[in-house]
C-alpha cells in the first residue's frame, strides 16, 4: 500500500554497508576470541623450567634429578629436556656457531607439560626444582605471553563493542528511516486511518518494507564481508604462526557471520514498529 | 427510527483562536438522508470531521453507534471507522495505487481475504462507469473519475453511515444525476447519509432529506426538526 520510491533503494545500500562493516567487526571479534582460547589452552599447562649452572656436569646432574623429581608430580604429562643443538640453534642470531662449543655454559631447559595450570601443581613443581636447584628459574608460559592475550582479548571487546555500536547506528537509521517514511506517506496514512486502519496494520506496512530492504541489503553486506574474511583467512592460513592459526574461524563462526542479515532485520523491524506506534499515538 | 448520531452542546476549537463550531446540537437517524449546508468557512468541513472521527470536539457529547465517541479509547476508533464511509472534497486518493485498488483499499483494510475483493470492487467500478479505467492511476483520471473511484471506495463496504463533502463538485450533471442515484439507493438500504454540498438542484432532487444549514459555527435549527427528526424544515 506504500509508495516504493528511491528512498527504499538507498535503505538497502546502508543496510548492505552497515551489515559489511558489522561483519567485519564480528569477525576481528569471533578470530580475536579463538586466538584467546586457544592460546589459554595450549599455554595454560606450560612451563619451562631453565637451569642455570655454570658447571656442565653438575648442571647435567641437577636436570636428571629435576625431570625425575617432577615427572613423579601428580599432573604432569610430560617433562623433558630441550635438546642444546635447538637451544644453540635459538641463541644462532647472537652467538653464531658459537652457540654450539660445548664449553659454553648456556642453561639447560626443561619443558613441562602439565594436565592444566592450576597454582597448585605449578607450586609442587617449583619446590621440587628448588630442592635441587635453588637457582633455577620456574616460567610460565601463561605469564610470558600475557600482554598478547591481554592484547587479543582487548581486541575481541573492542570489536563486540564495534558490533554493538552498529547495531545501535541501524536502530537509529531505522528509526529516522521510519519517521520520515511516515512524513513522505503521510497523506497516505491519512486515507489509511480514516478507512479504518488499525496501528498495527499501519505499523507491519513499515516493519514489512523495512524488514525486507534489511534483509536485502543484508544479504548483499553480508556476501561482501564473508567474502573479505574468507580471504583474510586464507591469507593467514599461510603464515603459519602458531597465533594467527589459532584465529582462524570455526563453522559455528561462519553461521554466526552468515546470521548477521537476519539479526540486523529483527532489530529494523522491532526499530521501525517503535517509531512508527509512537508517531501513529500522536494522531487520532 | 433509531438515532445514530448524536451530538450535544459541541464545541469545537483549533489551537486558541475562536470556536469554530459552537453549541452544535442535532441527531441523526439511522437511514436518514441530511444535506448540510453554510457558506464557505461556515465549518461544514469541521462538522463533517467531527462526523468521521477525524477530530475529536473542544466540548460537549458526541454518541455514534450508541458510545459515546468522545472519550472512546483510540484503539476503538478504527472499529467505528469502518462503519463510515468518507467522501472527502480533494477525493485522496493514494496516489500510487491504481484506481481498482484504491476502491478496495477498505475491504483490505478490513482484512477480506483477497479472492473476496475482486468480484465487490470490478461491480462498484462498473457502476460509477469506470470498468475501463479499472488500472489507471488517480494522475491519469480527470476530476470527475478521481470524485467516482473516491465515492466507490467509501460506499464499497456498505457503511452505516455515508459522508460526503461536496461530492458533485468536480462531476457533469449526468454523472451528478448517477451519484445521487447511488446515494438514494444507499439510502434504501438504510445507510444514513449527510452531504455537505452547495448545490441547491442537488437538495431540491431529494424532497425527503433533512437541511442543516451551518452559519458561523452555528447550527440554524430554528424548527428543531434537526434535533426531533423526522419532518424536514421548509427553506
Amino acid at each position: 500500500m506504500l509508495d516504493q520510491g528511491k528512498a527504499t533503494r538507498a535503505m538497502i545500500w546502508i543496510m548492505a554497508i552497515m551489515v559489511f562493516l558489522t561483519v567485519l567487526a564480528a569477525a576481528l571479534g569471533l578470530s580475536t576470541t579463538r586466538a584467546t582460547q586457544t592460546l589459554d589452552r595450549d599455554l595454560a599447562g606450560r612451563l619451562t623450567v631453565q637451569v642455570v649452572e655454570g658447571n656442565a656436569a653438575r648442571r647435567d646432574d641437577q636436570v636428571a634429578r629435576i625431570l625425575t623429581g617432577v615427572r613423579r608430580v601428580p599432573g604432569v604429562g610430560a617433562a623433558s629436556e630441550v635438546d642444546r643443538a635447538q637451544l644453540a640453534e635459538l641463541v644462532r642470531p647472537w652467538l653464531g656457531d658459537a652457540g654450539l662449543d660445548p664449553e659454553l655454559p648456556m642453561p639447560a631447559m626443561i619443558d613441562v607439560d602439565l594436565a592444566d595450570g592450576a597454582d597448585s601443581r605449578v607450586a609442587a613443581i617449583e619446590l621440587v626444582v628448588r630442592g635441587i636447584a635453588p637457582g633455577a628459574r620456574v616460567d610460565r608460559h601463561v605469564a610470558w605471553l600475557a600482554p598478547v592475550r591481554d592484547f587479543l582479548a582487548l581486541l575481541g571487546w573492542l570489536a563486540g563493542g564495534l558490533v554493538l555500536l552498529m547495531l545501535v547506528a541501524t536502530g537509529a537509521v531505522v528509526l529516522l528511516s521510519a519517521k520520515s517514511g511516515l512524513d513522505t506517506h503521510r497523506d497516505t496514512i491519512d486515507v489509511l486511518h480514516m478507512l479504518g486502519s488499525t496501528d498495527p496494520q499501519l505499523s507491519r506496512l513499515f516493519q514489512r518494507r523495512i524488514g525486507a530492504d534489511t534483509l536485502m541489503g543484508g544479504a548483499i553486506g553480508a556476501t561482501a564481508g564473508i567474502a573479505v574474511v574468507a580471504l583474510l583467512q586464507v591469507q593467514v592460513a599461510t603464515l603459519g604462526s602458531g597465533v594467527t592459526q589459532g584465529a582462524s574461524l570455526a563453522t559455528t563462526d561462519w553461521i554466526l557471520l552468515a546470521a548477521i542479515p537476519i539479526g540486523y532485520a529483527i532489530v529494523a523491524m522491532v526499530a521501525a514498529r517503535i517509531a512508527v506506534g509512537g508517531q501513529l499515538r500522536k494522531t487520532l | 427510527m433509531a438515532n445514530i448520531v448524536q451530538f450535544e452542546n459541541v464545541g469545537l476549537r483549533y489551537g486558541t483562536g475562536a470556536e469554530t463550531l459552537s453549541d452544535v446540537s442535532f441527531t441523526l437517524a439511522s437511514s436518514g438522508f441530511y444535506f448540510v449546508t453554510g457558506n464557505s468557512g461556515a465549518g461544514k468541513t469541521s462538522l463533517l470531521r467531527l462526523l468521521y472521527l477525524a477530530q475529536r470536539p473542544t466540548r460537549g457529547l458526541i454518541r455514534m453507534f450508541d458510545e459515546d465517541v468522545v472519550t472512546l479509547p483510540r484503539k476503538r476508533l478504527p472499529g467505528f471507522r469502518r462503519r463510515i464511509g468518507v467522501v472527502f472534497q480533494d477525493f485522496r486518493l493514494v496516489p500510487h495505487l491504481s484506481a481498482y485498488d484504491n476502491v478496495a483499499l477498505p475491504l483490505r483494510v478490513a482484512g477480506m481475504p483477497e479472492v473476496d475483493i475482486d468480484e465487490p470492487v470490478r461491480e462498484m467500478l462498473a457502476w460509477v462507469g469506470l470498468m475501463d479505467r479499472a488500472d489507471a492511476l488517480p494522475a491519469t483520471l480527470s476530476g470527475g473519475e478521481q470524485q467516482r473511484v473516491a465515492i466507490a471506495r467509501a460506499v464499497i463496504n456498505r457503511p452505516d453511515m455515508l459522508v460526503a463533502d461536496e461530492p458533485t463538485g468536480n462531476v457533469d450533471p449526468v454523472m451528478a444525476e448517477r451519484l445521487l442515484h447511488l446515494f438514494e439507493a444507499l439510502h434504501r438500504l438504510g445507510t444514513t447519509l449527510v452531504v455537505a454540498t452547495h448545490d441547491i438542484a442537488l437538495i431540491n432532487s431529494v424532497p425527503s432529506a433533512h437541511i442543516m444549514r451551518i452559519e458561523a459555527g452555528r447550527l440554524d435549527d430554528p424548527s428543531g426538526a434537526l434535533r426531533h427528526p423526522p419532518k424536514r424544515a421548509d427553506h
